[in-house]
């Protein structure tokens, strides 16, 4: 047996907790990180004192893959102030979903640039509450995406949708595998 | 100010629980480190550590370890660590990175499969 992780991140109220819910076989479960000391030297909020401690809630789901793996789903938080928390999530992920919609945009551009930066395979889905109001390039423009993400929509509420982020977050991920697989 | 965010919770309980202790030494526990019991729980075991022999007896996560202990991740890697020490529970760990077992390559194309079976 041997776990594996993939990581959704977004803004408040932009469907992580929902994507979790629909694909998992349990009722997504919450749990809660601190902060360690050691993290607070980073931390944005410079001024708290040392011994300061913040904790952060987040929910995951479990999907059985076969006998021998288990997927964990982690919904993340996606402003900046949950930083700590995404180094602890995103180490030895898979991949993330990073989960949007169009009402809060900027939510999402510090988990891009950390996934970015730290060579964490990523994807961008479109979660549509609502029918949207603008096409992908646009979405895609409003991120400064570079073409080689993914972009798709989705519906978080349905989990053959949910479960078709999935795949292409792992075809992604294993796509640049191969590929640097074949240049080594 | 000391902020400590956890609904409900005493922390005097939470240093109690960790006998003072911040971190957990020396265990590379990831979130999704499977732990299995190698023990039964017996008398008079901090209740903590019988609680989570009684818990990993099926191969369990650290975190939903502590979900379904209601602690934090931090407090439970520390109870872990003790209980990894004693050899009254082995952990398996994630497919290391570049590791020598599977492939990242192979690695996903099991989780691809087992996705598009769900």
């Amino acid at each position: 047996m041997e776990g594996v992780k993939i990581v959704i991140v977004g803004g408040f109220g932009v469907g992580k907790t929902t994507m979790v819910r629909s694909v998992s076989e349990i009722r997504p479960l919450n749990t809660e990180e601190t902060m360690t000391q050691a993290s607070v030297g980073v931390d944005q909020n410079a001024g708290v004192a040392n011994k300061a401690m913040t904790t952060v809630a987040f929910d995951f789901g479990r999907i059985s893959l076969n006998e021998h793996m288990v997927l964990y789903l982690f919904g993340a938080p996606g402003q900046e102030r949950f930083r700590f928390l995404w180094d602890r999530l995103f180490a030895g992920t898979i991949g993330a979903v990073v989960l949007v919609d169009m009402r809060r945009v900027e939510d999402s551009w510090h988990a891009i640039d950390l996934l970015e930066s730290r060579g964490t395979p990523f994807i961008v889905a479109r979660n549509n509450f609502i029918a949207p109001r603008y096409g992908l390039a646009d979405v895609r423009e409003a991120l400064t995406l570079s073409e080689e993400v993914p972009l798709i929509d989705c519906d978080a509420r349905d989990r053959e949708s949910s479960k078709q982020v999935l795949i292409a977050l792992v075809s992604h991920a294993h796509a640049l595998s191969s590929a640097r697989g074949a240049m080594s | 100010m000391m902020r400590w965010g956890i609904d409900g919770e005493n922390p005097d309980r939470l240093y109690t629980v960790t006998g003072g202790r911040s971190r957990a030494e020396g265990a590379d526990l990831d979130l999704v480190t499977l732990i299995v019991s190698e023990v039964s729980p017996a008398p008079g075991m901090q209740s903590e550590h019988a609680k989570i022999l009684r818990i990993c007896r099926n191969p369990t996560a650290v975190v939903e370890v502590a979900s379904v202990l209601g602690l934090p991740v931090g407090v439970v890697k520390i109870l872990l660590s003790d209980l990894l020490h004693e050899g009254r529970v082995s952990a398996r760990h994630p497919s290391a990175r570049g590791g020598a077992q599977t492939s990242d390559a192979e690695l996903l194309k099991k989780v691809l499969v087992g996705l598009k079976n769900l």
